[in-house]
């Protein structure tokens, strides 16, 4: 295993598009080529070296590479996007869309991401020790296909549209989330620790949500089935009386989607 | 026009069905933008010259069908961020930069098609009231030279006219609205059905009467073919049918192909006309759209099967039909289409999202996202139908190859429909990947057709340019001809077919493609931004008949929302405007 270290040189003023900071790029590459990848600021196409201090090489693989990144690079865009196989881990904040669409490998951000971390993943697994901004595990905007694999844990609380049209994998928020986690979710897993504003689970036709804390206005559109204890999802547990309900009903026809509640945090329901 | 450059291409395989060249070794010569027969040797001196030694040498493609501009092809984009995110095109110092798979912004839509060695696409379906918008996007369409067709099947004028007979005033109708609105033909969209939607109904059968008019698509489909050959226009009316898409519907299609039968072409045009060895003037008095989605067969999507025989057994004999195929080629689609209740339909079935919008006193549409999957068994029957009609229709001057880009899927998918065409093991590659019903409830598994080089070239150049009535200066490479000239790498003395990927990538990049006798793209590479032309039909007709069907126009004018002077597109919102002289009294 070979390890890359990039230290920021700066700040940042327009964000910087980034999809080369991957293991799968890195590989088989020295300093002095990684220095030289290219990375987009507005309009201008500028190397990687212009932004960061790059020092170590490649692995002879994305599975052999490593890369740390020391300090905030919340300006910087799609760290990580689409990679197959290695690690990333950020010490500090991560910018927008961090681990879209990966496929492999491990991302771990100690520190906050911004939107779409995670948006479109495939495999593989990311972390993030803080909090997470709109879109984390979302669908694309315009696309009903989300996250189809993998697995994001969000060690904070997260905005609003988490797992947006999910299709697989599996989304762990310790904290709370805002409005909309879980619109289209049509399979996969979402499990919020805190709270949910509204709209939890809108127009979802599959899969799997569970809320252990309050929901503050829930949909009108899910019906009561059954109350269960205690559930176990693989390795996670969550423990207490759940309430569980079919739905997106408002919307969609067929619909195999459940949605577990709190007993004792949603009194009123 | 500026630009027009003097080129030699020597030594290659020709290819140029309108002149029966079927790859002659020969040179190709340039002059000023048009094909010479030679050029002096003073004139050499100052010409590019290309080798095209070993190389495939055609005319510049021409697509008759395809959905490039106007109001439901931005539509779709809005609708579609996830169709742009995934694919883009970055600026060069000579393009602008684009995105799009299925809908691709106007740029991207100019240098894919030239890449691909096309010269000249037809905007499909330009509906009245949104002509200004859709030569906004065609004249910023570069590479390619345009033109689209009227949607006139539901138009309130015409309906009238029809239903009371007044055959005549609605001819002087049509030629008005051509050139009000500079576009190219008449298309015809679910005849007399469309109107209905505006009231949540469709139309099912050709002597039903709509609501309101109380015509009949019958009617609408006999009164629109024969305006057309009163008037001469350069293409014959061209026809979606009705019942589209939905299974069994072959059998209005072919019915609805019955109706012209006794009509008589007539093309009447006041042009300069390029020298070539078969007439270059169309045959037929009607152009039917997208077969496959006409050709449905079975009464439920339970058993669902191909449709196209007794369309294909209809279209082989008699000698009035031309239509383009409408093929499938998997994978991500847009669809769209004049044809509201066709695309409600398919929201009900996939409930994808949705749009759907009514223009006034003329028309409607619709636009969905769709996906066609090798493990669906409908979309692998479609896929079937699309390569059926191609290869069963015997006389290959009868049919056109299209996708309907984008409904049966993005033209960037062409070079797998033409390889699969010409090469039988790729048929058989894709029989193996998708479902069994592609065998099963299609002849497509007993074709052992393989279509030539020279069967190509008419299918993608010499007759969509005759059927549509361009053929004068586009679609071949005889003398007087526009220099448009698609140069591919491909030794047809030594194609190995079965080497089907190859046959793909050479059809997606054309190793020369030359507009005007300018070279604008090579091996993909977009080298030049040639000047292009936006053609439409400018017919003139009896000076008193106009004045009185005009009188009458006015008067239910006001049922519009727009007033009658801001009606018509002026000049200036087209790219070298280039009106093709029809005299009707002639």
């Amino acid at each position: 295993m070979e390890e890359v270290t990039l230290t920021p040189k700066g700040e940042i003023d327009i964000m910087v598009e980034a999809e080369v900071i991957t293991p799968d790029t890195f590989a088989t590459k020295s300093a002095n080529e990684i220095e030289n990848l290219v990375v987009w600021q507005g309009s201008h196409e500028l190397p990687l070296s212009g932004f960061f201090d790059v020092k170590g090489k490649g692995g002879s693989s994305a599975k052999e590479t490593s890369i740390v990144i020391e300090g905030d690079v919340t300006r910087v865009k799609r760290i990580g996007e689409g990679m197959t196989g290695g690690s990333i881990v950020i010490n500090g904040s991560a910018g927008m869309h961090t681990g879209s669409g990966m496929n492999g490998g491990e991302i771990v951000v100690n520190g906050n991401a911004d939107a779409w971390a995670g948006m479109e993943m495939k495999g593989g697994f990311l972390h993030i020790t803080g909090d997470a901004g709109d879109h984390a595990g979302c669908a694309y905007r315009g696309s009903w296909h989300g996250m189809t694999g993998g697995k994001l844990v969000i060690d904070g609380s997260a905005l609003s549209q988490v797992g947006g049209g999910m299709s697989g994998g599996v989304i762990e928020v310790a904290g709370s989330v805002q409005n909309f986690c879980g619109i289209r979710q049509n399979s996969g897993l979402i499990i919020v620790k805190g709270d949910a504003v509204r709209t939890v689970g809108a127009e979802m036709s599959g899969g799997t949500i569970v809320v252990v804390g309050t929901i503050t206005n829930f949909l009108p559109g899910f019906e009561y089935t059954d109350t269960e204890s205690d559930l176990t999802f693989d390795d996670i547990v969550c423990q207490g009386e759940f309430k569980k309900f079919a739905g997106d009903h408002a919307i969609v026809t067929q619909t195999k989607g459940a949605l577990y509640v709190s007993k004792n945090a949603n009194e009123d329901l | 026009m500026a630009g027009n450059k003097t080129i030699a291409i020597k030594n290659g395989y020709v290819f140029d069905p309108l002149n029966e060249i079927d790859g002659e070794l020969m040179d190709i010569f340039v002059k000023d933008g048009k094909v010479v027969r030679e050029l002096s040797s003073a004139e050499m001196k100052n010409a590019k010259t290309i080798d095209a030694k070993g190389m495939t040498v055609m005319p510049g493609g021409v697509d008759s069908h395809s959905h490039i501009a106007g109001a439901k092809v931005n539509g779709g984009r809005m609708m579609r961020p996830e169709d742009s995110y995934k694919w883009n095109r970055k600026k060069t110092p000579f393009t602008h930069s684009g995105t799009g798979y299925t809908v691709p912004s106007v740029y991207l839509e100019g240098y894919q098609y030239s890449q691909m060695g096309y010269t000249t696409v037809f905007e499909a379906a330009v509906p009245p009231l949104e002509a200004r918008h859709t030569h906004e996007e065609m004249r910023s369409i570069p590479m390619i030279d345009t033109g689209g067709y009227l949607v006139l099947g539901n138009n309130w004028f015409l309906m009238r006219y029809l239903r009371d007979g007044e055959i005549e005033r609605a001819a002087n109708y049509v030629a008005w609205m051509m050139r009000t609105h500079k576009t190219y033909g008449i298309k015809c969209v679910n005849p007399a059905g469309v109107e209905n939607w505006g009231w949540a109904e469709n139309i099912g059968a050709l002597d039903e009467a709509n609501i309101h008019f109380g015509v009949t698509p019958r009617e609408m489909i006999h009164g629109l073919c024969e305006i057309n050959e009163l008037l001469g226009l350069p293409m014959s009316m061209h026809l979606h049918c009705n019942n589209l898409g939905q299974p069994g519907c072959f059998e209005i299609t072919k019915d609805s192909l019955e109706i012209p039968s006794q009509i008589k072409t007539k093309q009447n045009l006041d042009v300069e006309w390029a020298e070539t060895k078969v007439d270059s003037k169309r045959k037929q008095s009607v152009y039917l759209t997208h077969a496959q989605f006409n050709s449905f067969g079975g009464t439920s999507w339970g058993d669902f099967e191909s449709g196209t025989k007794a369309i294909i057994d209809h279209v082989n004999q008699t000698d009035y039909i031309v239509m383009d195929s409408g093929c499938v080629p998997f994978g991500e689609a847009t669809v769209m289409t004049g044809d509201g209740p066709a695309i409600h339909n398919l929201y009900k079935l996939t409930g994808n999202k949705w749009s759907n919008t009514d223009v006034e006193m003329e028309c409607g549409s619709g636009i969905l996202p769709f996906t066609y999957l090798k493990s669906n068994p409908i979309h692998s029957v479609q896929w079937a139908m699309g390569l059926e009609i191609l290869l069963l229709v015997k006389d290959v001057w009868k049919s056109i190859m299209t996708t309907d880009h984008p409904n049966g899927g993005t033209f960037l998918k062409y070079p797998n429909i033409l390889a699969w065409l010409m090469s039988q093991e790729a048929r058989e590659a894709t029989f193996n990947e998708c479902h069994q019903w592609a065998r099963d409830r299609s002849d497509l598994g007993t074709v052992d057709r393989e279509m030539s080089l020279y069967d190509i070239a008419v299918l993608t150049r010499a007759n969509p340019a005759r059927t549509v009535g361009i053929s004068h200066r586009k679609g071949s490479l005889g003398i007087g001809a526009d220099g448009d000239v698609t140069i591919y790498n491909m030794d047809p003395t030594n194609l190995d077919t079965r080497d089907y990927e190859n046959l793909v990538s050479n059809f997606s990049q054309a190793e020369y493609t030359i507009k005007d006798g300018g070279i604008v793209s090579r091996k993909g590479e977009i080298v030049a931004i040639p000047q292009k032309r936006t053609y439409y039909a400018d017919v003139t007709v009896n000076e008193q008949g106009e004045k009185d069907m005009l009188a009458d126009v006015k008067e239910w004018f006001k049922y519009y929302t727009v007033g009658f002077a801001h009606y018509p597109t002026p000049d200036s919102y087209l790219m070298n405007p280039t009106p093709i002289k029809i005299n009707a009294e002639g």
